[in-house]
Parts: C-alpha cells; sequence; structure tokens
C-alpha cells in the first residue's frame, strides 16, 4: 500500500545537495561510506569527504576538529559503533564543547537482521538523548530523513540522526513540513495516542487503521521525529485530549524515547495510562526483519494490544 | 645552528619560571590538579606562545591563528599559567582554577576559556583534534599551523595510533606534537605500567617525522619546529625528553605530585626554589 524506500538513500542524496549548496560541508566516514551513502558525496567532492578506516574513535576526533575550524561536519557510520564505539569521544569531543558535528548513523535498530545482535544497535537513543547539549533526531522514513538532513545542518550545533538499513513505508508527503522539536499529527482521534519515532511510525498507523477498523477505536497518531528535546507541548496536548498514550521504537524500551515521553507525563498535570512498545531489555539475534520485528514485538498488532490495555486502564 | 639570541632564551626562562609559579600558586589554592605533569610540559608551552606560535591574544578566535591542542589536559594549570603571561586573561583569574563558576575549568574546555583551542581531558582524543584542524587547514589552503601536545603515558591509548595512521596518511605537515616524555603516569613509570618504547621506532612505522629533544631547553623546542617545519608530506613528532615536576626539587621525578597539589607548606618551599620570594602564599 504505501511506496517503501531507505532511509539512507535520502541521506545520501540529501548530501550531495547540501555540498552543491555549501562550501562548509565535510563528510566523514569509517569504511563504511558506502554502506552510509555517502561515497556519493565523495565522489562528487573527494577534496571535502574524510575515510578514516576502521577507527570510529578517531573519526569522531576528527570531526571535533574540523568542527572547531569551521565546519558542518557530518560523521557517519553504523549506529553500534558511532555512539557505543565512540561513546566517550562523542561526550567529551563533541557533546561538552557543543560542536557542529551531526552523527548521522546507519543501521539503526534490530531491523539490521542476518548480522545479529552485534551490529543491531538498540540503545543508541538512550545512549545520546542522556548526553547534554546532543540533539536526537529519527526520522520516520525516506523523505523526512532528506528534510532532516537539511534541517539538522541549519542548526550549528551536534545532532544524532539515526537511520535504518531497510526499505521503509514513504508515509509522508514530500511538502510536509519538517521541524527539529516539532512533532507531526499523522492522524487525529480521540481514544488514544499512539506516538512512534523512526520506522515504528508507519507501525503506528497501520495499528491506528486497525483500531479503527476492527475495534471502533479512534486513535490519534503522533510522529515524534525528533527524540531530543521533546516536543512536550504535543505530548501533554495528546494525553490530556486522548486519556491514553501507546509509544512505539525500535529500541530497548528501557531509557528510549518512550521512557523519555513518560518522563514528561509524570511531571506534567494528566497522568494517563502508558504502554511502551518497544525490544525488552535484551539483546537481538540474526533473522529476517520482519521475523525480528514480529518475535521482538514491534508490530502493528503489538501496538494494537497495548491500545486495549491503556483503554482498559483508564 | 642555535636560532634564538641569547637574550630570547632568558625572556623565554623567565616566563616560564613564572608559569611554573602560577602552576604551583594555583594548585595550591585549588587544593587539587596536576602539578607534576604541568611543570614538566611548562618550558614547551611558553615557547609555544612566546616564541613559535602566531596568534593574538586580543583576538582569541583570530581565523589565522596557530592552533595548540593540550591533549594531556590535566597539564591545564601551566596551560592557563601561559595563556594568562599572554594576555589572554587576567593573571589574577588563575587562583580560580578549578572553582565553581570559574573560566578555568579542572581540564581544558574550549567554550569557557579564552586561548583555549579544545576541550581535552580524557586522554587519547586530542590528537584526533588536532589531526582534523591541520586537515581543515588544508582543506581550506591556509598557513596555519596546528600543535599537539601530549602525555607519554596518553600515546597508551589506542585512539592514539588511530591518529597517527590518519595524520600520516594525509600527509598532515602542518601538524607538529610534542611528547611529554616525563617516564612517570599515575600508576608509576611508563615503562612499567605499560612499556611504549621503543617510541621513536613506533612513530616512525606510523609515517611521521620523529625529533628528539631535551624538552626544557629553549633553543632545542624552537630549532625542533624549525626542523620540522622543513619536511613536507609528513606530521612531526618532537619527543620532549623533560623531568614531571620540573623546576621544585621535591616534585621532580616524583609520583606523589601528578595528581596532588602542594600544601601551604610545601607551596613555601616550591617558591623558594623558583625564585618568588616575596609572594603571598594561599591566594587570599
Amino acid at each position: 500500500m504505501w511506496e517503501m524506500a531507505k532511509q539512507r538513500d535520502a541521506y545520501g542524496e540529501a548530501l550531495v545537495e547540501l555540498g552543491r549548496e555549501k562550501d562548509d560541508i565535510v563528510v566523514v566516514g569509517a569504511d563504511l561510506c558506502g554502506s552510509c551513502r555517502v561515497k556519493e558525496f565523495g565522489s562528487e567532492f573527494p577534496e571535502r569527504m574524510f575515510n578514516v578506516g576502521i577507527a570510529e574513535q578517531n573519526m569522531t576526533g576528527v570531526s571535533a576538529g574540523l568542527a572547531l575550524s569551521g565546519k558542518t561536519v557530518f560523521s557517519s557510520t553504523f549506529a553500534v559503533f558511532a555512539t557505543g564505539r565512540a561513546y566517550d569521544q562523542v561526550r567529551q569531543s563533541i557533546a561538552y564543547p557543543e560542536l557542529n558535528v551531526k552523527i548521522v548513523s546507519t543501521h539503526a535498530g534490530i531491523t539490521v537482521g542476518g548480522d545479529g545482535a552485534s551490529h543491531q544497535m538498540l540503545e543508541d537513543i538512550a545512549l545520546m538523548r542522556v548526553l547534554p547539549n546532543m540533539n536526537v533526531v529519527a526520522p520516520a522514513d525516506y523523505h523526512e530523513s532528506r528534510k532532516a538532513t537539511f534541517a539538522i545542518a541549519e542548526k550549528e550545533r551536534p545532532f544524532y540522526m539515526r537511520l535504518g538499513r531497510s526499505s521503509v513505508p514513504i508515509i509522508t508527503e514530500e511538502d510536509d513540513p519538517f521541524d527539529v522539536g516539532k512533532a507531526t499529527v499523522l492522524k487525529e482521534g480521540e481514544d488514544v495516542t499512539l506516538i512512534g519515532t523512526g520506522i515504528m511510525v508507519s507501525e503506528c498507523l497501520k495499528a491506528a487503521e486497525k483500531l479503527d477498523k476492527q475495534h471502533g477505536v479512534d486513535a490519534k497518531v503522533l510522529n515524534m521525529s525528533t527524540i531530543k528535546p521533546l516536543d512536550e507541548d504535543s505530548i501533554v496536548k495528546s494525553a490530556r485530549d486522548t486519556g491514553g498514550i501507546v509509544t512505539a521504537e525500535e529500541h530497548v524500551v528501557s531509557q528510549g524515547m518512550g521512557s523519555g515521553i513518560s518522563q514528561v507525563l509524570a511531571e506534567s498535570n494528566y497522568h494517563v495510562p502508558m504502554k511502551r512498545v518497544g525490544i525488552p531489555n535484551v539483546f537481538g539475534e540474526s533473522g529476517e526483519s520482519d521475523e525480528l520485528m514480529e518475535k521482538y514485538g514491534l508490530t502493528a498488532e503489538h501496538i494494537v494490544e497495548s491500545a486495549h490495555d491503556v483503554l482498559e486502564r483508564r | 645552528m642555535s636560532t634564538l639570541e641569547e637574550s630570547k632564551v632568558e625572556e623565554l626562562e623567565e616566563i616560564a619560571r613564572r608559569v611554573r609559579v602560577h602552576v604551583v600558586k594555583s594548585t595550591n589554592e585549588a587544593g587539587s590538579g596536576h602539578p607534576g605533569g604541568s611543570l614538566s610540559a611548562a618550558d614547551l608551552l611558553t615557547a609555544l606562545y612566546f616564541e613559535i606560535m602566531d596568534h593574538k591574544p586580543e583576538e582569541p578566535d583570530w581565523p589565522k591563528r596557530d592552533r595548540l591542542v593540550l591533549s594531556k589536559g590535566h597539564a591545564a594549570p601551566a596551560l592557563y599559567g601561559a595563556l594568562a603571561e599572554a594576555g589572554y586573561f587576567p593573571k589574577e583569574e588563575l587562583m580560580t582554577l578549578r572553582k565553581l563558576g570559574s573560566r578555568l575549568q579542572g581540564h581544558p574546555h574550549v567554550k569557557t576559556t579564552p586561548g583555549v583551542d579544545a576541550s581535552t581531558g580524557s586522554l587519547g582524543q586530542g590528537l584526533s583534534i588536532a589531526a582534523g584542524m591541520a586537515l581543515a587547514a588544508k582543506l581550506d589552503r591556509e598557513s596555519y599551523r596546528v600543535f599537539a601536545v601530549c602525555g607519554d603515558g596518553e600515546i597508551q591509548s589506542g585512539q592514539i595510533w588511530e591518529a597517527a595512521m590518519f595524520a600520516s596518511h594525509n600527509k598532515l605537515d602542518n601538524l607538529i606534537v610534542f611528547l611529554d616524555r616525563n617516564n612517570l603516569q599515575i600508576d608509576g613509570s611508563t615503562e612499567e605500567v605499560m612499556s611504549i618504547e621503543p617510541i621513536i621506532t613506533k612513530w616512525s612505522a606510523f609515517g611521521w617525522h620523529v625529533l628528539e629533544i631535551e624538552g626544557h631547553d629553549m633553543e632545542q623546542i624552537v630549532d625542533a619546529v624549525q626542523r620540522a617545519e622543513e619536511v613536507h608530506g609528513q606530521p612531526t613528532i618532537i619527543i620532549a625528553h623533560t623531568i614531571k615536576g620540573k623546576g621544585v626539587p621535591f616534585m621532580e621525578g616524583s609520583l606523589a605530585f601528578h595528581g596532588k597539589a602542594a600544601d601551604d607548606e610545601q607551596l613555601e618551599v616550591a617558591l623558594e626554589a623558583l625564585g618568588e620570594k616575596d609572594d603571598e602564599v594561599g591566594g587570599d
């Protein structure tokens, strides 16, 4: 029903366009330049593309040095290495001095598939959102990945952007607005709010349709493409208007987007029932993307069940 | 072959002496800090800021300035001493080191201190930052140079060797690194904790131009940078043989003062050794 496309393709294409528009854009990669789709930038602007080899800690430090010299730096590798291997470098060399580095990771989440747990980064949102000065963006689809690339390039501060490996449904329109820090309402509803981020937004839309057709439940769907800073107004408003929240993310539920939202709600005046859909605090395993989504609780069905749970607790 | 006039050497040595006074006084006032490694690097930093580097204290962000990354960030008291002497901020401010609200953080922070070019302190990271800066200079066809000061224990860190590979691969001849070879790290001698020798062979094998000097000799420090500049297509590392705690006899070669400040009594002895007699101890 939806057209499919890869988020990282959008990122790579947007980078090339950005490179044409702005001379200060430079790209740093760590031997995964093809996989991360930054190779095309390197083909067009070889003098502005640096491959550090399999050395993510150095990649992060070099990015800091380039940013300190006035460059807008895009630093790309797989999520597991960008945030895990180089965590201390991200913390000390980029976040603390608040440098203009965009850490754009691909292959985030369990849908990496066959590579297994070693490459399925399920903790990156937690690691990045806890860092002071860091902003975290997880676009929902191809169009948003493209728009987010332009949007974060405009803001002179550190960003972590999380992209997946696989083709995912295109659920937004090319000319929909994209503002960092603003959630978008994809479907209005009165009974419960489904808040998704990244590739789980399309599952929320599917879940909303099932809830409507099979259960007569009118669910609102919110696309939380910026995880930090969270759009608190829109979270609180959804809680007030619908009285229940389900969050969905391709990440461990502990300390992910859903945790952030639960914290916002706990300190608000709307203590509504809530359920977080995501991966329990476990490592993944090899398998096909759809098999893993099913086994680890990330499908529309799981969101529907959670919505019922929330409705019953109301 | 010396390029420095005798009077210039004396002038630099006097500034380095004052930097050392700042180190012992400011860490004493703070009640903590790393005097040992600050004193070993004091001559290097003095030579850099008062003879070698092209910079403007009245315009800390001058785009064409030479940069310095103090990769061994715990030597911040010496860096602050040199920056204050150069006029980046008032010398009185040195006594706010490590105190709440101070611009002088325990380890260098680019956002708070005028003249500081990079935030460092987590060892092993500064060389990558310096390499990124040197790369940017090449990209922009700018002639500024990037200097880094690394600790000897610090090169046990893997990221140093990632950066070493990167700098030679990219032919960063505008990157000049001083290795403060004072032979000690917090747990003991570098060779006992985790031997880093043979250093020259290692850096040569990584494609670097390697020089070796006596790191408390102003002429040798300045000459080494000139020799580094004559080499094209290769970064240079200058192994500077130093003494931890240099200038304060009871701190020299001592592990005890790696991460501990002199108390008030010790400060008096230290200041006397540094030829600073009529000074108020304690700073208040």
